[in-house]
């Protein structure tokens, strides 16, 4: 793979600031666009162009199926489990309000863990998805 | 406290399990889990129904958002009962699953079948439970694209062509429906149930509106299955794993039927559409076309589960034939035969898969004897037989009963004809079972008896037995079913 | 009216019909799989047309702006787009399987195939 230096070398510099940009949609949803879709799907490109340029056996190394597969189920569960102690502490399910002092402040908590679940199910779905595609052929 | 979260618990149950049973990736362990996890799901849609029978419509609002803005659950006698069909074929299959399951589906694949169920289960549940329109094509998909991959999981290489199939075909009928609810949305500004109906009135000779409604009425006959859109559904039924037969017949058509009623008489209930549009007729046609190409195609198979798959199609059509009446009768007929076909059916299918577990195949010619060899199996064959044909003192000749009264009420002695005619032709299909069954000699004098094992017979009698016990006292499904259609044309009138 | 009119409106339409031609007229699965994206593509840019309020901007809090653009069609509209994500995996990790299985594609060949079987 030594004549893909260009490749190799350019994306592993672009890859930390692909992670960063996700990140930065994933926190920022509540103030302007972005939220854990996209931040998911961003943050999975990174692994994803990882698994292209280094080879998939690689990229399973980083990510092992254990960890997209309990990250898949995980974010499910955290996004439920908000959903669940909102109705613990007294409201609907996935009421934010009451998750925290002040209304403001529950609404401001539930959706960042909400997002935060979808973002981190999205990503390891992504990941899944494309790592299982590109193993299969051997 | 609990009893005010029940109806997010309903959904939340199975959705909570599915994830879980993905991480605990040991059959057993993900086996205990569905088991518990239906069961509890059944015991809430039981404490909901009688709920809703005590003090009527009970209404939940998600995150505390108020309807028409936020998602509301809404469980009206009609949907609580169809939650009990789905929660309770839920919680028997299960049990009935796991030796099936065993044979049919590969070890390493076995967590996955069990997550695939759950979340089928629940998207089937929310389907039926929500007020929303939108959130009501969010649960399509769940459940669609868990049943996807519940048929391909079948050991026939055909099962994927089936379920690709059907991937394609339930997609197009799925996005028929958003692009319905866009319509509608588009002209009313609302997504909730209940709003829609009050405003789709004023607003009936709106080409929108219109056309919206013909989207969401194709889109969800698709998924029904109604005859002409039924081509996915025989390859889907035959080639599955036979646990997952017996829960897709028993539950995902009707609730796809239950859909269909909520748009046609909820939120178009206020329109006059059987006068304004010849839906009415159109419908009728259909139905009874269905009734006749389903059983006597059946009459042709040489694959049971295929035959009992067509069988299906054909009772889709009753069911329907039922709703086009718009009656009181009528409707309650096609409510009580969603039920009643669910018992029969999954009663069917759980004989078959017995055979498939013993004989090791479902074809016909390879059943030649089997009453001898599979005495109780047969037996709650033969009694599911009766029942899909409609002889008295079983489920079928209920919903017989009802939609000839109900033909007779409009004054048509030709449909009620019809109905007794391809009834005969379900005598036909189920006949060349038995005689194969009871009267051939096995091929090679082998009349040992060899019965499937005890947790998969246990559950096929409790159904068998349901589909006899509800044919002599029908009062119960009689009366839920008579309160839910009463109340869906009085909204209609 | 103002230049774009119902515009939108036709391509939707364009590409509802284009889609759905090459689901019933292609034998390739995977080209099936294209033509439902296609067709569903068509089913986004309705949602997302139906949101457009004339002279609305971005439904984002901003000082000195007052006519916002719906925001509900294109949030639910994002729910379809993630459901179709999971639709074409799923389509095309059975055509996959398919291949694995069959050797083919193509449905034809596999029509064939079945009839002798």
């Amino acid at each position: 793979m030594n004549y893909k230096i260009v490749i190799r070398v350019v994306s592993k510099f672009l890859i930390p600031y692909m992670l960063l940009f996700a990140l930065y949609v994933q926190w920022h949803g509540d103030f302007g666009p972005g939220g854990g879709f996209q931040a998911g799907v961003i943050f999975a490109a990174g692994f994803i162009l990882y698994g292209i340029v280094f080879g998939v056996g690689n990229l399973r190394d980083v990510v092992p199926a254990w960890v997209t597969r309990t990250l898949l189920a995980g974010g499910v569960l955290l996004y439920a489990g908000v959903g669940v102690a909102g109705m613990l502490m007294g409201g609907s399910f996935l009421n934010y309000s009451v998750l925290a002092a002040t209304p403001t402040g529950g609404q401001h908590l539930g959706i960042l863990l909400v997002e935060l679940g979808v973002g981190v199910t999205v990503a390891a779905a992504m990941i899944t998805i494309f790592a299982t595609f590109s193993s299969r052929e051997r | 406290m609990i009893f005010q979260h029940l109806p997010i618990l309903q959904i939340l149950i199975p959705l909570l399990a599915a994830p879980l049973a993905l991480l605990l990736r040991t059959p057993l362990l993900s086996w205990a889990l569905a088991l518990v996890a239906s069961w509890a799901s059944l015991a809430v849609s039981v404490a909901l129904l009688l709920r809703v029978l005590a003090e009527g419509v009970v209404v939940y609002e998600l995150g505390d958002w108020a309807a028409p803005w936020g998602i509301e659950y809404r469980i009206d006698a009609l949907n609580g009962f169809v939650l009990i069909i789905i929660s309770l074929i839920g919680a028997i299959v299960v049990p009935y699953a796991k030796r099936s399951v065993e044979a049919e589906v590969q070890d390493r694949r076995i967590y996955l079948f069990y997550t695939m169920l759950l979340l089928c289960m629940s998207g089937l549940l929310g389907i039926t439970i929500t007020g929303d329109a939108f959130n009501l094509f969010v649960f399509l998909e769940v459940s669609s694209l868990s049943t996807y991959v519940l048929i391909s999981l079948g050991r026939d290489r055909r099962a994927l062509i089936a379920a690709y199939r059907y991937l394609i075909v339930g997609t197009i009928g799925a996005t028929f429906y958003i692009i319905g609810v866009g319509l509608l949305y588009m002209s009313t500004g609302s997504l909730n149930i209940g709003d829609l109906a009050r405003l789709v009135p004023a607003l009936a000779d709106n080409r929108t509106v219109q056309a919206g409604m013909a989207f969401l009425t194709l889109g969800l006959s698709i998924k029904a299955a109604v005859f002409p859109l039924h081509l996915w559904l025989p390859n889907a039924y035959t080639y599955a794993p036979s646990a997952v037969t017996v829960f897709l017949a028993a539950t995902a058509t009707k609730v796809a039927v239950y859909a269909l009623i909520r748009v046609v008489f909820t939120i178009f209930g206020g329109v006059d559409l059987f006068e304004a549009f010849g839906v009415h007729t159109t419908l009728m046609m259909m139905a009874i076309v269905a009734m006749f190409v389903g059983s006597i195609v059946a009459v042709y198979q040489g694959n049971i589960k295929r035959m009992l798959a067509y069988s299906s199609i054909a009772q889709i059509g009753y069911i329907i034939l039922g709703l086009s009446f718009d009656s009181v009768t009528g409707v309650t007929a096609g409510i009580v035969h969603l039920f009643n076909h669910a018992l029969t059916k999954g009663g069917l299918f759980m004989a078959m898969g017995c055979i498939a577990l013993v004989a090791g195949s479902v074809r016909l010619d390879d059943m030649a004897g089997l009453g001898k060899r599979m005495p109780v199996t047969m037996a709650a064959f033969v009694a599911g037989g009766l029942s899909l044909i409609g002889v008295p003192l079983t489920v079928g000749f209920v919903s017989k009963w009802y939609l000839i009264k109900a033909a007779l009420e409009q004054g048509s002695m030709l449909i009620a004809m019809l109905i007794v005619l391809s009834s005969l032709i379900a005598v036909a299909y189920v006949w060349r079972v038995v005689e194969v069954a009871y009267f051939r000699d096995p091929p090679d004098g082998d009349t040992a008896v060899r019965e499937a094992p005890v947790s998969m017979l246990v559950p096929m009698l409790i159904l068998v037995g349901a589909s006899v016990y509800f044919g002599i006292d029908a009062s119960t499904t009689l009366d839920i079913a008579g309160a839910a259609a009463a109340a869906l044309m009085g909204v209609g009138g | 009216m103002a230049f774009p009119g119902l515009l939108n409106y036709w391509f939707v339409v364009i590409l509802m019909m284009i889609g759905f031609f090459i689901v019933i007229a292609h034998g390739n699965l995977v080209k099936k799989i294209v033509g439902l994206n296609v067709f569903q593509i068509s089913v986004f840019l309705f949602y997302i047309t139906m949101g457009k309020v004339d002279g609305g901007s971005a439904p984002i809090l901003a000082e000195g702006i007052e006519v916002y653009s719906n925001p509900l069609p294109h949030v639910l509209i994002l729910t379809a787009i993630v459901v179709g994500v999971a639709t074409t995996a799923l389509g095309l990790a059975l055509v996959v399987r398919i291949n694995e299985s069959y050797g083919t594609i193509e449905e034809d060949e596999i029509g064939a195939m079945e009839d002798d079987a």
